[in-house]
């Protein structure tokens, strides 16, 4: 291999390893705050790039009916509970977000014709589709379950993934898609062409980790967060409802996951269930980092992205088998150097 | 003029599983009262202020806050409410700053719209000076005193009227318990009513205006504090040979 080969490898990994890291952060958050090993964050990825490929070529997302149907359901538990509990003060809140707002974005995605918009206009219209789903999912999925144990969580987070892979095949088809380049231009660096997309997404990625750093540093709710994640306990005694902390970390990992895939639809072919994947890897850079440390976690991810693409050089039919293989040594060394700790609660 | 007491608890029954962990407890606390349940370990002191708070569910009984009888009680709405509780643990944030660990005890008041969590805040520093000095440096590295005090002060950054204290001096020295006991006291002139739950009978009484004895889920004595500071079978179970001094 000579230099060249290894800076297009390099520059292809880190691409890619942003990606992952992305998706890792909002795993360790997930995890963090709610226990929940979080598998479908990559139908997220999926939802957000052929959402937006769905609105550019003039037609109305499968998506936009979950995010309807989902709101229809959220809305008849919580209206029943809100009765049953005489708390009629939040009867708006709850017809508000969950019927009112899809129906108005249907309403307005029928109207404004989104293939014709500018792409952050298109963008942005995906985003208010698919990023709701986030806590709609929480709510109906894991909420009821929040006490119980990771296992569970866990066993419930496969069939929450199974059910949106088989709901993105009725909606998108089996077929892939991939959406123009946020900007056709390349980048000539010492000989080597960088894609426009690609400065895209390193930066886009540096962008959003920095605002999640300032959210959980700066900002009350990203304290109450973290607060969660360090002590449940803690957190309901100052308020801090463990419902409102799975919700808004459910709506960053969603957020999180649509965004990473509309940076990535122009690189790759996005399919129904290429997610999955996708997500995997974010997940083995969240392992390295042990499912609670952030920074570990990116950094493990860009160095999955970077093992990614150079063994796909040097082996490309066993690229996912390597990948995957670093779980173990990783694990091996994880569980020899950390002490154990039982789960208090 | 009467007002409804801050805190009326009636016939209070919760139980793990089978087992009855309160039988038909009843306790009051009026406004600007220090309140105090002693009573051995295990006798079901940390499962009443679970239960008012609703950490844990009640089997039977009724609880009215600020005269208002409470159909369902969940934590959360209590904290709406300015009720607070501080637990045995302390439940610290303890890979977060004091400052941050103060600022999340106003939580709930910033998100009913209050904007007053910087003027609370030099009113807690006030209080513990010690907070003031250690604001920048993580929870977890904290003393003992001064974990106690951050918890205390975390509650107080709620504006709590009815402040519930789960064995605020255990495990700590005691010159740190006089020191805690003393600010608890000072609490009263605030108007805050506090319902404390201790061991430590003798700084408990001392401190009350009110006491009950709770013995195996149930209410055992009760009465004004200096009543109970001279009743025999109180000295001879808790507080030992000497009694009031």
């Amino acid at each position: 291999m000579d230099f060249q080969i290894a800076l297009l490898l390099g520059q292809d990994g880190i691409t890619n390893g942003a990606i992952y890291a992305l998706l890792a952060l909002a795993l360790v958050l997930v995890f963090a705050v709610t226990r929940v090993i979080f598998i479908p964050q990559g139908e997220y990825v999926a939802f957000g790039a052929l959402t937006l490929a769905a609105l550019q070529a003039g037609k109305l997302p499968g998506t936009l009916w979950l995010l309807l149907g989902m709101g229809i359901a959220v809305a008849a538990i919580d209206l029943a509970l809100a009765v049953r509990r005489g708390t009629a003060r939040r009867i708006p809140a709850i017809v508000g977000w969950n019927i009112v707002y899809p129906a108005a974005l249907t309403a307005l995605l029928w109207l404004v014709k989104p293939a014709e918009l500018p792409l952050p206009a298109q963008v942005l219209l995906a985003l208010a589709v698919v990023v709701p789903l986030g806590p709609m999912v929480y709510r109906l999925a894991y909420q009821p379950l929040a006490e119980a144990s990771v296992l569970v969580l866990l066993i419930v987070s496969v069939a929450v993934h199974l059910t949106l892979v088989g709901l993105g095949l009725l909606f998108f088809g089996a077929e892939g898609s991939r959406t123009p380049a946020f900007s056709e231009g390349n980048l000539e660096i010492a000989g080597l062409t960088i894609s426009g997309q690609t400065i895209w997404v390193v930066i886009a990625s540096l962008a959003l980790i920095v605002t999640l750093y300032q959210l959980f540093e700066r900002t009350l709710y990203g304290k109450a967060l973290r607060a969660t994640a360090i002590n449940r306990v803690g957190a309901r005694l100052m308020g801090i409802s463990t419902t409102m902390a799975g919700k808004l970390s459910f709506l960053l990992a969603a957020a999180i996951g649509a965004f990473s895939g509309i940076l990535i639809a122009p690189i790759t072919t996005i399919y129904y269930d290429t997610g999955f994947l996708i997500g995997l890897k974010g997940f083995v850079g969240a392992i390295i980092g042990g499912l609670a440390s952030y920074p570990v976690a990116a950094a493990g991810a860009v160095l999955v992205g970077l093992l990614e693409s150079f063994s796909s050089f040097y082996a490309s039919a066993f690229k996912e088998v390597i990948v995957f293989t670093l779980i173990i040594p990783v694990l091996l060394w994880r569980s020899l150097t950390t002490r154990h700790v039982e789960e208090v609660e | 003029m009467s007002t409804a007491p801050v805190l009326e608890v009636r016939d209070l029954c919760v139980s793990y599983g089978k087992v009855e962990a309160l039988h038909h407890v009843s306790l009051k606390v009026e406004t600007g009262q220090i309140v105090t349940v002693i009573g051995p370990n295990g006798a079901g002191k940390t499962t009443l202020l679970s239960a008012i708070m609703g950490v844990l569910p009640r089997s039977q009984g009724e609880i009215a806050y600020l005269g208002h009888a409470q159909r369902e009680i969940e934590v959360e709405r209590m904290v709406a409410q300015g009720m607070t509780l501080v637990p045995e643990s302390r439940a610290l944030f303890g890979e977060m700053t004091v400052e941050d660990n103060l600022l999340l005890g106003a939580f709930m008041r910033h998100r009913l719209g209050h904007r007053d969590e910087r003027a609370t805040m030099a009113q807690v520093f006030e209080i513990f000076p010690r907070l003031r000095e250690r604001h920048t440096q993580m929870a977890g590295t904290l003393s003992g005193g001064e974990r106690q005090m951050l918890a205390v002060g975390r509650a107080l950054m709620a504006r709590p009227r009815l402040l519930l204290l789960d064995e605020p001096s255990l495990g700590l020295a005691p010159l740190i318990v006089r020191e805690i006991f003393r600010i608890v006291a000072d609490l009263k002139k605030s108007g805050v009513a506090v319902l404390l739950v201790e061991q430590n009978a003798r700084a408990a009484l001392q401190i009350a205006d009110y006491g009950y004895v709770l013995e195996t889920g149930e209410v055992a004595i009760s009465g004004p504090s200096d009543q109970l500071q001279d009743d025999p079978k109180v000295i001879e179970s808790y507080l030992g040979l000497g009694g009031k001094h």
